[in-house]
């Protein structure tokens, strides 16, 4: 299972770095959500990998740790909104700019 | 337990709410509560500093759990600063934006206490990932503030903020993670504690976290290579909004005080916290220069203040990574000056502008200029205080750095190019002055509109402070050593919020 959660983040974290570095505004979102499920994701696994083990104590002998999951509660609703409002910036940007690349210009657009 | 510690965070969340709901509100209702909340804050964070002058550090346990498990709050006198700080601040940012700016888009005020809720619980709270959220709260206010009054340039300068922040954020959570894999725990005496008797096999990691933690927090303050957002979103926000962002790069150099002196620095010469100051200094000696030649190849005024905002930055964090207590002290003062007089400047940028017939701030037009001698006459005492000439607070404050720097090994590494960068803004800022107020003609009359008062006053008050700053200087300095000291106790932070909790777990072991 560590491999398998290990590959995930990796693969996660450098498609959403890979795609954020992307000059058009709709790359640059899917890049962050990817980034922030990696980092859910990584959060997650910070309370150690277990299975069969429920977060609550006295029910079982192994329990597991519930704060990260909390936290990745916490995380998901900020990211989630955030993605939200990055898309709707996105779009603001791209009628206002005439353009959806990030500097709202495509430097090269002359020599095509 | 005293309630009125959760008041900077718990006023600002209801007005904010209220003026939400209440939206159908004529807006000379909104402006009173906006201010009222606002003014509240004022007397709260003068309470705040009274009781952080008696008592060293003041406690508040949300919902009476027992920290570390529970989230804590804590008050001592360096967070109780940085709330009179930005309570002081965001009244003028209140009170001039109530003459007009608030107009220009919908939600100013609502948003703008969002804003000072996520401040002040970033300046009060005791725990780390608390301070992650209390980040979001003022980062996604700051988003929509920042865009306030709409344009292009601000779309623009808008989606480069909120895609670096929202990297920015993605590593403070990998961070946290890396922390919490390594700790258990998040409160920051708790993890204080914990890292100082850390095994040597977690060091990587703990640096690793650390320097992750450096990079986040270099984003908010903008350091160096992470910067490059900072000129364009503050010269395209609008006048108030820019003058409250005087503080949030303040939030990046607090935070990096408190995670990296208090709760690193617990352990004496702390590997981890050795790394990041090593990297820090270099870093903050650059940003400092970059500064200085961004103030005078700056093409508008507002672009100007941008580039005075970063050296100001550069001094604090090289200050800071030098890891003195004198010099700490003393860049605490820096700080008080450089937001009051970047705020200034934000303001007074709006303020001639309007005065000017065309080119708003921009340098390169000469354009006719009513007013002439008032705002003349402000912008030059303005000038002389931003330059750190005296008998402004920011000559005493950088004498101050200078003097106190002078006992360490490579203080001319920091001499030079804090002078240079002084010099620099003497020089821009002269040229600015010059080019608008002898150059062009008194504007016609007929065509001038008449003064605005209360945007002057407003100026002129923040001025004034920032000379009163010099005027009452020895009790400041008094307040900051001590703010100082007890940041560079973090054994005594510990013991104030552990105390019980360590003292039970040593009985039950035994």
């Amino acid at each position: 299972m560590e491999l398998v959660i290990a590959i995930t983040l990796g693969v996660l974290t450098s498609t959403g770095v890979y795609l954020i570095l992307r000059a058009r505004t709709f790359s640059v979102v899917l890049g962050l959500t990817l980034l922030s499920h990696g980092v859910n994701l990584f959060l997650f696994s910070m309370g150690r990998l277990t299975t069969a083990s429920p977060a609550v104590i006295g029910l079982v002998e192994n329990y597991t740790d519930p704060l990260p999951q909390a936290l990745v509660l916490t995380a998901i609703v900020i990211s989630f909104s955030m993605t939200a409002f990055v898309v709707v910036l996105a779009l603001k940007a791209a009628v206002e700019l005439r353009s959806d690349h990030v500097d709202g210009e495509d430097p090269n657009e002359d020599r095509q | 337990m005293n309630h009125l510690m959760i008041m900077p965070i718990v006023i600002p969340l209801l007005t904010g709410a209220f003026l939400l709901v209440m939206y159908r509100y004529n807006i000379g209702r909104q402006r009173s509560l906006s201010i009222g909340s606002t003014l509240l804050l004022v007397i709260f964070a003068v309470w705040a500093i009274l009781q952080a002058g008696v008592t060293d550090y003041t406690l508040y346990r949300l919902g009476n759990w027992q920290p570390p498990f529970g989230i804590v709050l804590v008050l001592d006198r360096l967070s109780a600063i940085m709330l009179l700080l930005t309570a002081l601040l965001s009244l003028f940012c209140v009170l001039y934006a109530s003459r007009g700016s608030d107009r220009e888009g919908s939600h100013f005020h609502a948003l703008l206490q969002f804003q000072l809720m996520g401040i002040n619980g970033a300046f009060l709270t005791g725990d780390l990932f608390n301070l992650f959220v209390f980040f979001e709260v003022l980062l996604i206010a700051s988003y929509a503030l920042l865009l306030h009054g709409g344009g292009r340039a601000r779309s623009r300068a808008g989606l480069h903020y909120v895609v670096i922040n929202l990297a920015g954020s993605a590593l403070f959570l990998l961070a946290l993670g890396i922390l919490y894999g390594l700790t258990g725990t998040l409160n920051m005496a708790d993890l204080a504690r914990v890292i100082a008797t850390a095994p040597e096999a977690d060091l990587p990691l703990l640096k690793a976290a650390s320097l992750l933690l450096m990079v986040v927090f270099g984003i908010k303050a903008a350091l160096l290579p992470l910067l490059f957002w900072l000129p364009r979103a503050y010269s395209a926000a609008s006048a108030p909004v820019a003058a409250l962002f005087a503080i949030m790069t303040k939030v990046g150099f607090y935070s990096m005080v408190r995670v990296f002196l208090v709760v690193f620095g617990l352990d004496e010469g702390s590997p981890a916290n050795d790394t990041v100051l090593a990297w820090l200094w270099p870093m903050a000696l650059v940003t400092l220069s970059l500064g200085g030649i961004g103030v005078l190849g700056a093409s508008s005024l507002r672009t100007l203040t941008a580039y005075m905002v970063i050296v100001s930055v550069g001094i604090l964090l090289a200050t800071m990574s030098r890891n003195d207590e004198q010099l700490l002290a003393a860049s605490l003062f820096y700080l008080l000056h450089s937001t009051c007089m970047t705020a200034v400047f934000f303001l007074l940028a709006d303020l001639i502008g309007r005065y000017r017939e065309n080119g708003y701030d921009r340098f390169s037009v000469i354009s006719p200029l009513s007013h002439r001698w008032i705002l003349g006459t402000v912008f030059l005492v303005a000038a002389v205080s931003m330059a750190s000439l005296p008998p402004f607070s920011g000559f005493v404050s950088k004498a101050w750095i200078l003097q106190s720097s002078s006992r360490l090994s490579d203080y001319l590494w920091l001499w030079a190019p804090i002078l240079m960068s002084g010099l620099l803004i003497i020089a821009a800022l002269s040229r600015a002055g010059s080019g608008w107020f002898w150059r062009p003609e008194q504007r016609a009359d007929e065509a001038a509109p008449a003064l605005d008062g209360a945007r002057t006053a407003t100026v002129c008050v923040m001025i004034a402070i920032s000379f009163s700053l010099a005027i009452f200087a020895q009790p400041v300095m008094d307040y900051l050593e001590a703010a100082a000291r007890l940041i560079y106790e973090p054994s005594g932070y510990v013991e104030a919020v552990l105390g019980d909790y360590v003292g039970q777990s040593r009985e039950v072991t035994e």
